[in-house]
């Protein structure tokens, strides 16, 4: 099949690409200069490459561009920046919940995806929501406090209106 | 039964700022928003993509290699075989270093020319515009082979008449203990123990695969940017690829995981000479599965214990035989071997020690450094033989340890003697506490265990390499700090720690600090970021220039405010008098008034670890590490004795830190730590059939999910008795230890019957459960 011109709306932004059919959202989000969006395994199985899909978390690797065509999508970026931190990953920073850090945007869009639909997980609603995504750092402990964290912060301070 | 806190002896640490504090680490927020960038991450104008193609084979020659198709598919800019580089030889024995004498061939080949040892061994070499076309390029390449026969036992290749690998033999290297008089120990022990313990390939499996970029410059200098942990590989690079020493610069990034995998040459061989044959930038990213094809694993050892004892547990005399499969081509495998022999006894009072150690050459995979370097795989052994001692004598497990232990002012196995604090029984009685009591269940087919260990392993390298680091501290007119250290960080925070040092002597904030590291053109070479010496090399290294900088702050204040230099300090950004902390100057008016008067601001200083000759492999005796950490971990686990399904339910490591740098990220060493060495129980095992691969991909080989581990209660003590700065000892590498065997020994004691051979598997449970009920014990 020949490429097609597909539209991604990314982190707000709209762009219109060229792309084959066999083209992961992976793939082309890191060619439109995503580098967020870490690529750990290509099979779904470290979910380094997790994104919002209509605030859904997915792999992106598992999601071909031409299906992403329409959605809105989110990535680790696109939650917030050195200078405005989102509560998540200014509480992954405190935490110590980044060590080597290639993880870590993954991690957050699945802590993401979750508090939105939950905004008080308990510890065990926690490890179910990043069970998919692997940390060989930190032994997730540090990355668990993390996400109460932010969850507890926003409760008390409202910061950042959603998480 | 319970277990009491030994009460700790008095230690008075002086009050610090910022060390000591569980600062956000400079490096933090950068990751967490997706703004640092990775080795894979960089792409240039111009850039062509790497591939490399691999061997198909175990153990085969090369009877014919034609890639001229490849080279004429339009696209194709390069493809380089052996005949390109005649001389290209990866150099992984460092030769003389080992006190061994040098083997001819064991040196890696860049590229294979007529004999491929190895599946997954590198052939050629294709660049081209894209991706995909660098794929169809390596489809092109026709290869055949004529088998080998190869060997991928250890203990087969020893045998007279196993193929060979490589000439002469396949022995790698042998180092040998002999202590004391072992025939006259065994005489006197009430009982003998032996058993032998295995332990598998294991993959570092860190998240971010080998990636990097490099190009040729306009002085021809090959710029490499690269994931790795050693940017002192530049000077390997350079004689790989026929070029100076100095027309090498490896930029390193920030690392997206090592634990040793990135320790050897991984990428920046390949990208090198692609840069310099086309003379365009080049990028090669590995895939997972060709990450765990082309880097090292953790050597497999077989180790028997044969142990005297006395009726109250007192060793009498050890018997000990190691054999680790070195795989295709040596790398580190001397070194590993070295340390898993020094510390085959582990943390005990051993007068009457035989250790005999043999690296043996298979076409397996081959296999160097991880987390533990040999320390971690003695530690599974001596762990479990101390707690079936205890078994075999009717006692208590700590109480077996506890007469044995190791303490400050002993001799080691090779007669070290340990300067620093041995915290062991204060460590093992506080993880024991924390542990309580064991849950109770009330289905008869869940049965829980209790476990622990305790372990040393040593921080700093071998002595005998001589190890220097590095580090370049200044002061800006606006009375920021720059650290400057080749030191390349992992995500352990050894950038952090640096910057917290000198925030800590300068008497400036954490954020006033920048940093940069792991650049082996532009900043001070540092040494490597391995054997957990980072934090004490870099960091006395970068104390050392922090305080000459001070020195210099401190005389001109002590000029401008009318004071002797003694008589302040530098705190919150200015200098003050102790006894009147009114009388200040900011720091950023002083450093204007030091350059002013043509004042150094700027420091280098070079720390030197303590130097020693070569030991005897024959019979090694005498001083080789630094300092050792001293550990301990306890594990509650519960196996179901219907699916052999065991899951840990809690988690503890206790060790004596020296001093916490920054206790957040000591915390996350240790849960981290521990998680790979509880992983290195239950599941992982890079499976090799034949030297073959079978645990490819993450779908095969499994590493810990968040829903398989409890969070690791972390007790950090401060003995500040380290080589390190302010006393620390380092935790890298120590934190993963004693899980291994803690959580092996917790298992053991939950269904009565030991497991010898890791990843305690569902199978293996059920298996030695069979074993027991049929009465084989």
């Amino acid at each position: 099949m020949q490429p097609k011109v597909v539209t991604l709306n990314v982190n707000g932004r709209r762009h219109q690409v060229a792309l084959a059919p066999n083209v992961t959202l992976l793939q082309a989000l890191r060619d439109l200069g995503y580098t967020d969006v870490k690529n750990g395994c290509e099979k779904g199985d470290c979910g380094a490459c997790a994104v919002l899909l209509n605030g859904k978390a997915v792999n992106s690797c598992l999601v071909l561009a031409w299906q992403a065509e329409g959605t809105e999508i989110v990535t680790n970026a696109g939650l917030g920046t050195m200078d405005n931190p989102h509560p998540l990953q200014e509480a992954f920073a405190d935490a110590g919940a980044a060590q080597c850090g290639y993880c870590t945007p993954g991690m957050i869009i699945a802590a993401k995806a979750l508090l939105d639909r939950n905004p008080h997980p308990t510890e065990d609603e926690i490890r179910d929501a990043i069970s998919g995504n692997l940390c060989r750092c930190t032994g997730y402990g540090q990355i668990i406090k993390a996400v109460q964290m932010a969850a507890e912060r926003v409760q008390k301070t409202g910061a950042g209106g959603e998480v | 039964m319970k277990y009491k806190a030994k009460p700790l002896p008095t230690v008075e640490l002086p009050e610090l700022r910022t060390v000591g504090k569980s600062l956000r680490r400079v490096d933090a927020l950068g990751k967490t928003v997706g703004a640092t960038v990775y080795a894979g991450d960089f792409t240039m104008p111009n850039m062509l993509h790497a591939k490399v193609f691999r061997s198909s084979e175990p153990s085969a020659r090369i009877k014919r290699l034609d890639v001229t198709k490849a080279r004429e598919l339009p696209g194709v800019a390069c493809v380089l075989t052996a005949d390109d580089l005649p001389d290209g030889k990866l150099v992984t024995d460092m030769p003389g270093q080992t006190g061994q004498k040098r083997r001819q061939g064991s040196d890696a080949p860049v590229l294979a020319a007529d004999r491929v040892r190895f599946v997954g061994e590198p052939i050629a070499l294709v660049a081209a515009e894209t991706q995909a076309i660098a794929e169809c390029a390596l489809e092109l390449i026709e290869i055949e082979y004529e088998l080998v026969p190869g060997v991928f036992d250890p203990l087969e290749a020893m045998k007279p008449g196993a193929p060979v690998v490589y000439e002469p033999d396949n022995i790698v290297s042998t180092w040998k203990i002999r202590k004391g008089d072992v025939e006259a120990g065994f005489a006197a022990a009430d009982v003998i123990v032996e058993n032998t313990f295995r332990v598998p390939f294991i993959d570092h499996a860190y998240i971010e695969p080998e990636a990097g970029v490099a190009w040729m410059n306009d002085q021809d200098v090959i710029n490499i940017r690269v994931c790795t942990q050693v940017v002192e590989h530049f000077r390997s690079i350079a004689q790989a690829v026929g070029v100076p020493h100095n027309k090498v610069h490896v930029r390193g990034t920030l690392i997206g995981g090592g634990f040793g995998g990135k320790e050897d040459i991984t990428v920046e061989i390949v990208l090198a000479l692609l840069a310099k044959y086309t003379r365009r930038p080049v990028r090669l990213a590995y895939t997972r599965e060709e990450s765990i094809l082309a880097h090292s694993k953790r050597h497999p050892f077989i180790i028997t214990h044969r142990t005297g004892v006395k009726k109250n547990g007192r060793i009498t005399a050890a018997e000990i035989k190691m054999v680790s499969d070195s795989g295709a081509y040596p790398y580190l495998s001397p070194y590993v071997l070295l340390y898993a022999t020094v510390t085959s006894c582990g943390p005990y009072r051993v007068e009457n020690l035989k250790v005999d150690s043999v690296s043996v050459a298979t076409n397996n995979p081959f296999t160097s450094a991880f987390r533990g370097f040999g320390g971690a795989q003695a530690a599974v052994a001596y762990e479990q033989q101390m707690d079936e001692i205890a078994k075999t004598l009717g006692l208590d497990s700590l109480e077996v340890r506890r007469v044995n232990y190791l303490r400050t002012g002993d001799r080691n196995s090779i007669g070290q003697k340990i300067e620093s604090a041995v915290w062991l029984e204060e460590e093992a009685t506080r993880a024991l506490e924390a542990l309580g009591e064991k849950e109770t269940v009330s289905h008869d087919a869940i049965k829980i265990g209790q476990g622990f260990a305790t372990t040393m392993q040593s921080y700093g390298r071998i002595m005998w390499f001589h190890d220097t680091s590095r580090s370049w501290v200044g002061i800006e007119q606006d009375g920021t700090v720059v650290v400057r250290c080749g030191a390349p960080d992992l995500g352990a925070g050894q950038a952090n720690s640096l910057c917290q040092i000198a925030a800590e002597v300068l008497g400036v904030s954490l954020e006033d600090v920048t940093f940069y590291n792991s650049d082996s053109a532009v900043t001070p070479l540092a040494g490597t970021t391995t054997a957990t010496r980072q934090l004490y090399m870099s960091g006395n290294a970068t104390l050392k220039a922090a305080k000459m900088v001070r020195a210099v702050l401190l005389e001109r204040a002590a000029k401008h405010l009318k004071e002797k230099p003694e008589a302040l300090d530098l705190a919150n950004n200015k200098a003050f008098v102790k006894s009147d902390p009114e009388r200040s100057l900011p720091l950023a008016d002083l450093a204007k008034m030091c350059a002013a008067d043509g004042m150094k601001l700027q420091h280098l200083a070079l720390f030197t670890a303590p130097f020693t000759d070569k030991l005897d492999p024959e019979n090694l005796r005498g001083d080789l590490f630094p300092d050792f950490t001293f550990s301990a971990h306890a594990i509650e686990v519960a196996v179901n004795t219907e699916t052999g399904e065991i899951m840990v339910l809690k988690s503890i490591g206790c060790h004596d830190v020296g001093r916490a740098i920054n206790p957040t990220a000591v915390e996350g060493q240790i849960q981290g730590g521990s998680a790979q060495g509880i992983g290195y129980a239950l599941m992982e095992e890079v499976r090799v059939e034949e030297g073959v691969t079978r645990t490819p991909s993450f779908s095969e080989y499994l590493i810990p999910t968040a829903k398989d581990l409890p969070t690791t209660k972390a007790i950090i003590l401060e003995s500040g008795t380290g080589v390190g700065p302010f006393g620390a000892k380092g935790i890298g590498e120590p934190s993963l230890t004693p899980a291994a065997p803690a959580v092996a020994n917790a298992v053991a004691n939950a269904i009565g019957v030991r497991i010898h051979d890791l990843p305690l598997t569902p199978e293996k449970v059920l298996a030695a459960l069979d074993r027991a009920r049929s009465g084989e014990g």
